[in-house]
Formats: structure tokens, C-alpha cells, sequence
């Protein structure tokens, strides 16, 4: 087990590498630089602001520079915002966006197994046709069409909702129902699979005919096995969510970490567009980990190996 | 002595035949509503990408000053005469720009899908006919590309080629083709591995080599028909994503590039006007997500109906 779960984490580092090589040398390959203004620089200034931040240097040794900086945890000045390292700044948006990532996490699992566990209870009748009508929505609209479609009904014509920014609460409630819409139908449409297919079982069959109450056949016998195979779809769900949370904050104005990437591309701020692609890169594989990691230690049937 | 049975004068022999693989598939999914439904969208909406801007009542950047001036200088309502479902404050014919629209989208359905088989087959194969030292290498590959938040790469390839000559081909479509394809088929590989992997085992396969059966037969006549099923449902349950993809980027301002639009610039470039003019935000809403449903539905469908076995599963 220890073993298995230490493989699979010092995986993530030759994988860290590949995405720091192939985004390393994309960013390089961007025509214009992190000094480019609407007022060109003088020749001489700019040659300067180059040898200070080491930009006159061949590439591979930046990126060696980098890369040491990287693993002993300085993640380097900001390019553009010139007074704030890049530490600074993700760790006042990484929060944000953690904080928005839990919260939606938490409502797709609230709201979408019971949905589809209701729907399979309630199979080919109205439960079943909510939860599939519910499902059908979610999988068919973006989560910044939900997210517009929100502000306008709750902001603008209701005004129970600020339309964007993050300031308390009441400003969380939007973006968290946004981000979750797509994970709640997957999530409900998974279950609901699972739970009928483990409906068909012999030892369901056998714990009725044994005499055992329906309502604890069901708590007992069905959900928990049927969980089971949901627990792999939380996987690809946590690294949407990762990634969706930067399209959310967009659309609601929300300082977390993926307001500061489209800036940082257009601004060629590199040292920041890095540690963030790092970042999102280490969420997603930590997350697969975790997930795998999880599976296995529900379902005894399935080995580390 | 051989009795022949005959049917008796008057009784009708009812054959009982096979359709095969693909007329049995068929038969099933004929009988799921919501696949129907799903295949009769995505016909229309193939219709559309096809034969759309010919229809179009007006050119897609076409400005219809004089009916803006005319209007009070706004985007304007639909049902407008002329322009059934309005403009944008341009003066740009909305139901034309829908369907350029859908033109976009269609073409991205199909060559990124187009881009995923041509990497994904391939990698996937080799892997899994070749399996041991080979086959770990191209799999760590995968798992690097999986590891790679897509979104973000997709953003920063666009970025840096937007300026290019192959950024802006085909109004920086391609560049969209590409960048969603290099990024979504490591689905599509590892499923082509492990359907080789398992049928390579198969008893079937195992009796074909037994008898003498050469290589390549095996391949053509019981590995790609028994392969194809899940790579066919892969691939349509991929448009939706990839079509969500291009949506999300060109809502975020990279992606097609002006005057073209897809369904997201349209919303991105609609929302300024969301209070007085909800409908260039409404209609390609409905548009980008009548086409996602279609594909969904019409994927369930064909995953149900081509292994029954796997109903309801992912």
C-alpha cells in the first residue's frame, strides 16, 4: 500500500518536468517579451531589465535557473506586477480558488448522488425523469452559459445576488451553482447507472428472499456497492472543476488564480504563467492519485499493484 | 432415411436471421427515443454546418447600417423585417452569424475528431500489438498528456501561434483544430489498447491463429469489427467536449478570430448588451447546447446499442 501510494506520488515529478519543459518552451516561443508596453523601451533599458532578470541567457540554462528555484519553492519576481514576487500573488488567489473549488466539489456530491440514487429508486417514474431531465441540462450547457444565465436571473431581474466579486458569502452562492452544474448531472447520471445495474445482482435478489427489509436492502446492500464505481468519476470531475474554476472566476470577477493566467499570458509575465501551469498541473495529478488511491481502499477486491 | 420436415399447407415459416453486428445495433438503437432524437439533431445540425451559410439571408459580417441607424442606433430586436432574429449593434444579421456559427462548430466536431483518431489509433496500436517495453513508454506518454491541464494548454498554443500563419488560417480554426486534437486523444489511445490487449486474448483470435490464419486477416476480419464499437461511442461522446472547447476559448476572446464568430464570441460579445437585448446571448445559448445534447443523446445511444452489455456504464 505505502509502496503503491509512493510510486504513483513520485510519478507526478517526471510529470511535473514534462509540463514545465513543454511550457518553458512555448512561453519562449511567444514573439514579444514581458517588457513590451505601448511605449517601446529604449534599446538600453530593456537590455538592462534582460541581463538583471537573466533573460539575456541561453534558454535551457534559464530554465536550469528556474527549476532550481522552483524545487527549493521561490517561484521567482513577477515580471509585471514588479513590486510582488509570484509567491505573493498565487497565495492571495490560490485560496480563492481552493475555497470555490470545495465548495462546488461539495454541492455536486450533495446534490447529485441522492439525485441519482432517488432516480433509480423511483426507475421509469417522475424521480427518474427529474433526475434525467436534471442531468440532460447540466451535460448540455457550459458552465459560463450557467453562469451568465445565473447573473441574469438572480442579479439582474431578482437582485438576490451580487453579479460578481468576492467579498462575502452571498457572493459565493452563484459562482459555487455555476461551477457544479456539469458535475451534478455526471455525477447524478453515474450513480444512477450504477445503482440500477447493481439493482440486477444476485445477492440483492438474495438478501430479499432471506426476508431482509427493503429500506435496509437498499442502504445497506445497494448504495454502498453502488458508490463503488462513482468514486472513479470523482477523479475527472476534481480536475474539471480545476480547470473550470478558471472560466468561472472570468465570468464573475472573482481574484482567484485564473484571473491572473490570462494576464500573465498576455503579458508575457513568465515566471507566473509557470508556477500556475504547475500548479493546475500538480492539482490534477495529486487529485488522480488521490482518487486512485481512494478507489482501492473502498473495494477491497481491486489490488495495488 | 433422411425426414424432410416441410411446413403443413398454410404455415408460415418465420425465419429467424441475424441482422448482424451492425443491423442488430441498428434495431436497438431505433427503439431508444432520446438516440433518435439525438441523430435526428445532429443530422440537422450537419445539415446546417453544410448547406447553413448558403441559406443565410445575409453574409455573416455583412453591417446593415441603415436598419441600425433606422433603429435608434442599437442592436436590433428580432423579428425585425429582414432580420428574423435581430443584429448585434453592428448591424450584423444574428440568424446569419448562427449559422456561419454552426458551420464552426461542425467542422470542429468532426476534424478534431478527425486529429484524435489519426494520433490516438495509431499510439493505441502500436501499444497494444506490441505490447512490453513499447507499450509502458507510449503509456507514460499518455499519462503526461493526461497530467496536462488541457484548458490552459490549449490557451497558451493559441497564444503563442496567434500571430502566426497557422494561427490565423482559416480564421485561427485550425489552430483550434490542433490544439483540442493534440490534447484529447489519449482517450481514444488507450482505449484502442485495451480493446487490442483483450481481443489478442480472445478464443475466437486464438482459433484464428491456430488454423493459420495470417496476420493481417486476423486484424481486418476480427480485431478492427470487434474493435470499432467503443472507438465509434468514443468518438461521438468526444464532439461534445470538443465543441465545448471552442465554445469556452472563443467566449474568452482567443479562438476565432473577428468578424467570424463562433456560438461563444457570440455570448461573449452579446453579454455587454444582456439587459436590453438578452437575445444575442439566448439563441446561440440554445444553439451551442442543442448541438451538445445531440451528440450526448446520440453517443448513449450507440454505446447502448452496440454492447448491450455495458448499458447505463460509462
Amino acid at each position: 500500500m505505502i509502496r503503491y501510494v509512493t510510486r504513483r506520488l513520485l510519478w507526478i515529478i517526471p510529470v511535473l518536468f514534462a509540463v514545465s519543459v513543454i511550457t518553458f518552451l512555448l512561453m519562449h516561443a511567444v514573439p514579444g517579451g514581458p517588457w513590451a508596453r505601448e511605449k517601446q523601451l529604449p534599446d538600453a533599458v530593456e537590455a538592462r531589465l534582460n541581463a538583471q532578470y537573466g533573460l539575456d541567457q541561453p534558454l535551457y540554462e534559464q530554465y536550469a535557473r528556474w527549476a532550481v528555484a522552483f524545487a527549493t519553492g521561490d517561484l521567482g519576481p513577477s515580471y509585471r506586477y514588479q513590486d510582488r514576487t509570484v509567491n505573493d500573488i498565487v497565495a492571495d488567489g490560490f485560496w480563492t480558488t481552493v475555497q470555490l473549488g470545495i465548495m462546488a466539489f461539495a454541492l455536486s456530491v450533495i446534490v447529485g448522488i441522492p439525485l441519482g440514487i432517488l432516480a433509480a429508486l423511483g426507475h421509469n417514474r417522475w424521480p427518474d425523469y427529474l433526475t434525467t431531465s436534471v442531468s440532460i441540462l447540466g451535460i448540455a450547457t457550459p458552465s459560463f452559459i450557467l453562469a451568465i444565465m445565473l447573473i441574469v436571473v438572480f442579479s439582474v431581474q431578482l437582485g438576490w445576488f451580487p453579479t460578481g466579486g468576492w467579498k462575502g458569502p452571498e457572493y459565493w452562492v452563484l459562482p459555487t451553482i455555476a461551477l457544479a452544474g456539469f458535475p451534478i448531472a455526471v455525477i447524478a447520471r453515474y450513480t444512477r447507472a450504477s445503482m440500477l445495474e447493481v439493482t440486477r445482482k444476485d445477492y440483492i435478489r438474495t438478501a430479499h428472499s432471506k426476508g431482509v427489509r427493503n429500506q435496509s436492502v437498499v442502504s445497506r446492500h445497494m448504495i454502498r456497492n453502488a458508490l463503488i464505481p462513482v468514486v472513479t468519476i470523482l477523479g475527472p470531475t476534481l480536475a474539471f472543476l480545476v480547470t473550470g474554476s478558471f472560466i468561472i472566476e472570468r465570468v464573475f470577477n472573482i481574484p482567484g488564480m485564473g484571473q491572473f493566467y490570462l494576464n500573465a499570458i498576455a503579458t508575457r509575465d513568465y515566471s507566473l504563467l509557470m508556477a500556475m501551469t504547475m500548479l493546475y498541473a500538480f492539482a490534477v495529478a495529486f487529485l488522480n492519485v488521490v482518487v486512485d488511491v481512494l478507489y482501492a481502499y473502498i473495494d477491497p477486491r481491486i489490488r495495488y499493484s | 432415411m433422411a425426414t424432410v420436415t416441410r411446413p403443413l399447407p398454410g404455415q408460415v415459416v418465420r425465419e429467424h436471421r441475424s441482422a448482424g453486428l451492425w443491423g442488430d445495433a441498428w434495431g436497438r438503437l431505433r427503439k431508444n427515443r432520446l438516440a433518435v432524437l439525438g441523430l435526428i439533431m445532429v443530422i440537422i445540425l450537419l445539415f446546417l454546418g453544410i448547406f447553413g451559410p448558403f441559406l443565410a439571408p445575409w453574409p455573416y459580417a455583412y453591417q446593415d447600417l441603415k436598419a441600425v441607424v433606422a433603429g435608434g442606433s442599437g442592436p436590433l430586436p428580432p423579428g425585425t423585417p429582414g432580420h428574423p432574429l435581430g443584429t448585434d449593434q453592428l448591424g450584423r444579421d444574428l440568424l446569419s452569424r448562427l449559422l456561419d456559427g454552426a458551420r464552426i462548430s461542425v467542422s470542429v466536431a468532426l476534424v478534431v475528431q478527425l486529429v484524435i483518431l489519426l494520433i490516438g489509433v495509431p499510439i493505441g496500436a502500436l501499444a497494444g500489438w506490441f505490447s512490453g517495453r513499447l507499450d509502458n513508454l507510449l503509456m507514460r506518454f499518455t499519462d503526461i498528456i493526461y497530467a496536462f491541464p488541457d484548458l490552459l494548454f490549449i490557451i497558451i498554443l493559441s497564444v503563442v501561434f496567434r500571430e502566426t500563419a497557422f494561427g490565423r488560417a482559416y480564421d485561427g480554426l485550425l489552430m483550434i483544430f490542433v490544439a483540442i486534437g493534440l490534447t484529447s486523444w489519449v482517450t481514444v489511445s488507450r482505449l484502442v489498447r485495451g480493446q487490442l490487449l483483450s481481443l489478442k486474448e480472445t478464443e475466437f483470435v486464438e482459433a484464428a491463429r491456430a488454423i493459420g490464419v495470417q496476420d493481417r486477416k486476423i486484424i481486418t476480419k476480427h480485431l478492427l469489427p470487434n474493435g470499432v464499437g467503443p472507438i465509434i461511442v468514443a468518438v461521438t461522446l468526444g464532439i461534445p467536449g470538443a465543441i465545448l472547447a471552442e465554445a469556452t476559448l472563443s467566449y474568452i476572446g482567443i479562438g476565432v478570430q473577428p468578424p467570424r464568430a463562433s456560438w461563444g464570441s457570440l455570448i461573449n460579445d452579446g453579454y455587454k448588451y444582456i439587459r436590453s437585448e438578452p437575445h444575442l446571448v439566448l439563441f446561440p445559448a440554445i444553439a451551442i447546447a442543442a448541438a451538445l445534447a445531440s451528440f450526448t443523446f446520440l453517443g448513449d445511444g450507440l454505446r447502448d446499442a452496440l454492447d448491450p452489455k455495458l448499458k447505463g456504464k460509462q
